[in-house]
């Protein structure tokens, strides 16, 4: 192909014009003192192809009204900062292009099942302290550094990463924990992304503390508390089975499943002993 | 103090068995016209079945196990204090006895032992 047929414009590369959406912001304050509820506030945006809903609700910011609470960083994905529900569904503003979504009114919305602090922001406090009860850390003697003779390096053969290498793209975004209902009703429930971290560092055999875990989880409000809506897998923008991984944590709670960790430390034993 | 867990496996077990023998009672019920197996004196026969009687006490137990502990699984979701998690299970717990003994009593009165 000649460099002047490269030129041409096709239907793909043909460039075009900007559209033109409305964007609905969710508007409140908590700690205002006079009380009068929330509203939306309804700004024209002119997009691209390539907009983010974040790329919008800044434009926004930037040029329209200074005052729109919204929390943000990496603007990739990444951080999990910018979950919120975008018309009607928890998403991640930087990954949610305006293309990709119906209809030309796009409305934005602070995440259901946290506390409210202002516009589109929500208060984590609550998830962090459910994410930290599961103790999100690998247990085990070997790694405790203040001993140096007993640090040693942990072998893993890579099925034994595949069984926790999703849970482990996580970015604590909550989106799976606003989409949930039990959250919606329960408080005390730890939200699928804290239960599947459970399962997370389960299923990791370099961990040694899977009956700690499993006491943590099998509670009146814990694990079996899941109504398996699968709403929160559907959601996550990383990847991340959260409804698999409860139903795993159920299995072990329930010894339908296998205990590798036990399997592997009796093989492990076994061939030191022929050694 | 009994495990979620050990509940929960009650819950699984008691579910599937009612199945069972709910299957069995429905299959008792058509092996005769619907309207004839209602009958005083044909029902009152089966209670003076011994084994059809057993089939009933255990849909009972099974029932009342696996429908109170659901409804103390739904009334948890309600609130979440101590008062209320206390007060729920020991309603349903009571009222599973309750059932358990109420149905046994007409049972062993209808069976005539």
């Amino acid at each position: 192909m000649s460099l002047e047929e490269n030129k041409k414009p096709t239907e793909q590369n043909e460039k075009k014009p900007p559209k033109e959406i409305l964007l609905r912001v969710f508007r409140d304050n908590r700690q205002k003192e006079d009380n009068s509820g929330h509203r939306y506030d309804t700004f024209k945006v002119s997009t691209q192809r390539w907009t983010t809903v974040l790329d919008a609700l800044l434009h926004v910011k930037s040029y329209q009204d200074s005052s729109i609470g919204i929390r943000y960083s990496c603007r990739m994905a990444s951080c999990g900062s910018c979950g919120m529900k975008i018309n009607g569904i928890p998403r991640l503003a930087c990954y949610t292009k305006i293309s990709e979504l119906q209809g030309d009114t796009i409305t934005c919305e602070p995440l259901a099942n946290f506390p409210h602090i202002r516009d589109l922001v929500t208060d984590f406090s609550q998830f962090f302290t459910h994410h930290k009860e599961m103790q999100p850390y690998i247990h085990n003697d070997m790694s405790e550094i203040s001993d140096m003779k007993k640090l040693s390096e942990f072998k893993q053969s890579p099925e034994d990463v595949d069984k926790y290498l999703q849970f482990s793209y996580c970015i604590k975004c909550g989106l799976c924990y606003s989409a949930c209902p039990t959250v919606a009703t329960d408080t005390k429930f730890p939200g699928p992304q804290a239960i599947s971290q459970a399962y997370r560092y389960v299923a990791d055999t370099r961990d040694n503390s899977t009956k700690q875990r499993l006491k943590i989880v099998d509670d009146r409000h814990g694990v079996w508390r899941c109504h398996f809506a699968g709403s929160c897998s559907s959601v996550c923008p990383k990847g991340v089975d959260p409804a698999l991984g409860i139903q795993l944590l159920r299995g072990h709670l329930l010894s339908f499943s296998k205990n590798e960790k036990k399997i592997a430390q009796l093989q492990d034993r076994s061939k030191n002993s022929e050694i | 103090m009994i495990r979620e867990s050990q509940i929960m496996k009650i819950h699984y077990v008691t579910g599937i068995a009612a199945l069972f023998v709910v299957a069995v009672h429905i299959i008792m019920r058509l092996i005769m016209p619907f309207n004839m197996s209602l009958n005083y004196t044909n029902v009152i026969a089966n209670y003076h079945n011994i084994p059809y009687a057993l089939l009933l006490e255990s849909i009972l137990i099974l029932i009342a196990i696996h429908g109170f502990n659901g409804l103390r699984i739904i009334l948890l979701e309600l609130r979440q204090n101590t008062f209320w998690e206390r007060g729920v299970t020991f309603f349903t717990l009571a009222a599973m006895i309750s059932v358990i003994a109420y149905g046994t009593r007409t049972i062993i009165l209808a069976s005539g032992l």
